[in-house]
């Protein structure tokens, strides 16, 4: 059998191996998406972001845990950064997973970001695509909301889950600046720490502030590590989804989505094509230097470096 | 001890000596490093004087032997009254075998029991538990039910010895058993001498032998605190273990520093609970480390001390001079063992015995040569024994208290551990507390950047260890090592079913119901436990009820 | 490869000393590696679960309760069942000279024993991938 039939067998070694390939932007495997791309469609993505130490993982294990009650088929997708001295990572997201491993209707996968230039929102949409031929129901992305490329990724999710606990000081701040205005649902985790209130609180003066939502995102206190209103919280999300649906927002949502991963992936090629060349011509080197002993304006140079794509097409 | 002028004197001498003394000798032969570090990474100098403990305040900060602040010890003459408890932690296979190997420790000259257990016991599974299979009695003595306890202590009178029992998450149930076993020979509680290491916080920092999440953990030993205050007022409750802190890489500093935190909020939460800070501090002890650097160690002890002697009276406003006083056991290092020439762990404990007797502990116990192996054999065993008695009897350092105090270099780094130890606390209240401070991670951090450091340091060659990266051999002769029989695990599930048929099922039911709704008030669950025990409940059931009352830790990584 | 190679390091058994565990783990992302850390208490099980999920190329487990000649063999066993075999398989801690001839039988292609420095395990994989 070949690792296409496999896949659409539900086989977990061809699902992992995809990932694999993708990760590496290997050839073979996008032509086995550009076949399979027709089986995709039936999963609904949740994107889970928050702080370090929100307790992300914890809480994604506990809404996996609820979704199984209703026998859908999970997929997770957890996303670590990668060490920018080195280019290795230590991802420790599937540890508070451990006992969901061996449910054959769950796939947990960790990623390392791999550095702005790694492609990583490409190979992380390719894993949703090749999990949802898998046949999820459900796919979660979980990673911290710091970088803007892992910002990127949640973003395109269906319902953006935004985890936050009391007591963060600075960090909410920063936060509030970037991404509280991608979240549909926030959840307030470590509910039965003092301050959970106040976080509440705090979340839904920001909320007041935008008047102009027609879905207002639902705050809930949860407590994951005590299990405590996870099924209060899959309840708001399914909402959120179904609030898409009969509005017919999903759509509009997954066009834009889409819009982003063409032009995320058109831009990475295009770079590619120019680093490839510029670089492995000393080009770039070259003219970085000849701008600098201002033998050449930058403006110029930068004409030389397009003219190299230009020319190949 | 020195004024100003004098101090100022000594600093231009020194100048002088560096200039005129030490740089001749240095242009013709060279240091043999840039830099001298401790065990523990700490800068050393050449030459400590009085300029290194100018503050240095004989009655504040040394005092006498038996008195506050303790550093010179807590009893008044120390070794010359009584020698250490030597204590080897011992227990393998089935409690038979085991009491054996106690019988014959006793035999040879040993004062004081010390029981491991295994792995399925210590994170409260039965032998027949799925998650047991290959660890049962591989690490100690398998421990099922009171069945197995009363094999174990079969023949050994209990009212004579003291027994320590290396038992945390589930150390309320075999104490329970225990005081089970005792009963049942006729001795009354209060008899009963012995410490359990009863020490959660450090399962969740460094050992992993947790069960319960961290608070129904710190009610069960607030429970237990106060139980034996009144019913076995002879029992060190807990022992607040610094060893595997230092095992899993931490300084000397650190582990002095992240014990004593741990110990802070044992206080704290007992008092929380509504115990006197002189019912129960009395009671408490303390487990540290024996590391190669002698001197560092040394000091490590001292400041440990000190500092423990300042927090109670400062802070938690104890009374009694007993609580003040910081009474701990040490074991050698397990981590400093070499797999290459296994001999030479022999000395390496030795130094390791120096350092904790200097220290002045009240009860050791040394590793075997072959623990990086395996289990230890008996003749490693009692190599290990002999290597404390020829320190206890040949080597003289007994027969005076303290005699490194005064060294300025030893004075200069007691001081050193101990602020360093101070900055860390301060740290860790500001975080709320140990048990704050590990749920962030912290703690474990801070561990973990050291053990990656020293390995490092290792592989650089920048720390030398003899026989690993320098002065290797080539090794072919295998030695003699311990296995442990894998039927034990059979026999171990034969008795279970057999007991389960035995024993009375529905005064067990009725038992283990009771300790689970109890389990849910804010009543003291030691009598529950006991009852439980009684009808040879198992360890695996009474921690089943807890575990569906309580829940499970989940261990949170730090890397 | 150009890729990153990919690395399981998983604790079977009991016992929770994880130090050397975490030395390696960091000593193997120091070196480039992506290493998928599944901290204590891992069944057999739920190793080959995650080994084959996370379509790792190494398998790296640490052992220091004595436990080793019943889980190893067992996590290479259920490996096999599944149709892995381009996985390298590796084991590490307190594990007896005596025993290592059997673990090697059983497939486990090397075991490294306290005092090994962490650049060996490094070469030792980069050398040995199986794919």
């Amino acid at each position: 059998m070949n690792i296409d039939e496999k896949l659409l067998k539900g086989d977990k070694r061809a699902c992992a191996r995809l990932i694999t390939m993708l990760e590496s932007n290997d050839k073979e495997a996008i032509e086995i998406l550009k076949n399979l791309y027709k089986n995709t469609g039936k999963a609904y993505v949740i994107g889970v972001t928050g702080p370090p130490g929100a307790g992300k993982s914890t809480l994604t294990d506990k809404l996996v845990k609820e979704l199984r009650k209703q026998d859908k088929k999970v997929g997770i997708i957890a996303i670590d950064p990668t060490s920018p001295f080195s280019g290795g990572a230590i991802l420790g997201d599937r540890i508070r997973m451990n006992d969901l491993s061996l449910d054959k209707n769950i796939f947990i996968r960790s990623m390392g970001t791999r550095g702005s230039l790694g492609g990583m929102s490409r190979a992380t949409w390719g894993a949703v695509k090749v999990l949802d031929i898998f046949g999820c129901d459900y796919i979660f992305i979980e990673t911290v909301g710091v970088g803007q490329s892992e910002v990127d990724i949640v973003k395109t999710a269906d319902t953006v889950l935004m985890v936050m606990v009391p007591n963060l000081g600075d960090d909410i701040q920063a936060i509030k600046a970037g991404i509280m205005e991608i979240a549909d649902v926030f959840a307030i985790n470590k509910s039965d720490l003092d301050g959970a209130d106040k976080t509440e609180l705090e979340v839904e003066m920001n909320l007041d502030l935008n008047e102009e939502m027609d879905f207002r995102p639902p705050v809930v206190k949860v407590s994951a590590a005590k299990n405590k209103d996870i099924d209060k919280l899959l309840e708001k999300i399914i909402e959120h989804r179904t609030y898409l649906e009969e509005t017919n927002k999903l759509e509009e949502k997954r066009i834009r989505n889409n819009k982003t991963e063409l032009l995320k992936m058109v831009e990475e090629d295009l770079m590619s094509l120019i680093l490839d060349k510029a670089v492995k011509e000393d080009l770039l080197e070259n003219l970085a230097r000849e701008v600098t002993l201002r033998e050449k304006d930058p403006y110029t140079a930068k004409e030389e470096i397009l003219k190299l794509i230009v020319k190949s097409e | 001890m020195f004024d100003d002028k004098k101090i100022n004197e000594l600093r231009s001498s020194i100048d002088r000596w560096e200039k005129e003394t030490v740089e001749k000798t240095i242009s013709r032969f060279p240091e043999r490093k840039e830099k001298f570090t401790t065990g523990s990474n700490e800068e050393i100098n050449r030459l400590y004087t009085p300029v290194d403990i100018k503050n240095f305040d004989y009655e504040r900060d040394l005092g006498y032997p038996g008195e506050y602040p303790y550093t010179r010890g807590v009893q008044p003459t120390m070794y010359r009254g009584r020698l250490w408890t030597m204590r080897q932690y011992a227990g393998f296979a089935t409690a038979e075998e085991s009491n054996e190997r106690y019988k014959y420790l006793l035999d040879q000259g040993q004062t004081g029991l010390s029981v491991a257990f295994d792995l399925p016991t210590q994170i409260g599974y039965d032998s027949d538990h799925p998650l047991a299979e290959g660890e049962v009695g591989k690490v100690g003595v398998a421990i099922d039910s009171l069945k197995d306890m009363e094999i174990l202590f079969d023949g050994i009178p209990l009212d004579k010895v003291s027994t320590s029992m290396t038992i945390n998450a589930p150390a309320s149930i075999l104490l329970a058993m225990y005081i089970a076993v005792a009963e049942k020979q006729g001795v009354s509680k209060d008899k009963l001498r012995g410490t359990i290491q009863n020490d959660i916080l450090k399962e969740y920092i460094a050992r992993g032998t947790y069960i319960f999440p961290p608070e129904p953990s710190m009610r069960l030993i607030t429970n237990i605190f106060e139980y034996c205050s009144k019913e076995v007022p002879k029992w060190n409750t807990i022992s607040i273990s610094g060893y595997h802190i230092r095992e899993a890489g931490s300084t000397a500093a650190q582990e002095v520093a992240f014990t004593l935190a741990d110990g802070i909020a044992y206080v704290e939460a007992a008092i929380n609970a509504g115990l006197d800070v002189d019912d129960f501090a009395p009671r408490l002890s303390f487990f540290f480390n024996a590391h190669n650097d002698l001197l560092e160690e040394v000091a490590k002890y001292r400041a440990a001390r000190r500092l423990w002697a300042r927090i109670m009276k400062e802070r938690f406003k104890a009374q009694n001079p007993k609580s003040m006083q910081l009474k701990f056991h040490t074991q050698t290092a397990g981590s400093t063992l070499t797999a290459q020439q296994p001999d030479n762990n022999i000395i390496r404990v030795t130094i390791q015995t120096l350092a904790a007797v200097l220290g002045g502990t009240q009860s050791l116990h040394t590793n075997s040569r072959d623990e990086a192996l395996a289990l230890p054999t008996e003749d490693s065993v009692r190599i290990a024994l002999r290597t404390q008695q020829i320190v206890a009897y040949e080597s003289g350092v007994t027969e005076t208290v303290d005699p490194l105090a005064g060294s300025y270099y030893i004075e200069s780094l007691t001081n050193k551990i101990e602020e360093e130890a101070i900055k860390y606390i301060e740290r860790i209240d500001e975080l709320g507390g140990a048990p704050k401070a590990i749920e962030k991670g912290y703690i474990q951090r801070e561990i973990q950047n050291a053990a990656y450091r020293y390995q490092m340091e290792v592989e650089s060659l920048e720390r030398i260890v003899v026989g690993v990266n320098k002065f290797q051999i080539e090794e072919e002769d295998k030695k003699e090592i311990l296995k442990v029989d894998k039927t034990v695990e059979l026999s171990q599930k034969e008795k279970l079913v057999k007991l389960r048929e035995e024993r009375n099922n529905e005064e067990v039911e009725k038992a283990l119901n009771i300790l689970k709704e109890k389990a849910g008030t804010d009543e003291n669950l030691m009598p529950y436990i006991l009852d439980a025990v009684k009808t040879y409940a198992t360890l695996g059931e009474i921690c089943d009820v807890l575990r569906e009352v309580f829940g499970e830790y989940e261990q949170s990584i730090i890397l | 490869m150009d890729r990153p190679i990919r690395v399981l390091v998983a604790k079977p058994g009991l016992d929770g000393h994880d130090r050397g565990a975490k030395v390696i783990a960091r000593a193997l992302r120091d070196a480039g590696m992506e290493v998928i850390y599944t901290g204590l208490r891992q069944t057999p099980e739920q190793i080959v679960a995650a080994a084959i999920q996370e379509d790792v190329d190494v398998v790296a487990m640490s052992i220091l309760s004595g436990a080793h000649n019943h889980l190893f063999p067992k996590v290479v066993n259920l490996l096999k069942e599944e149709g892995v075999d381009d996985m390298l398989i590796i084991g590490g801690g307190v594990i007896p000279e005596d025993d290592i001839p059997f673990l090697i039988e059983s497939g486990i292609e090397a075991i490294f024993t306290p005092g090994t420095s962490t650049k060996d395990v490094v070469e030792f994989i980069k050398n040995n991938l199986k794919r």
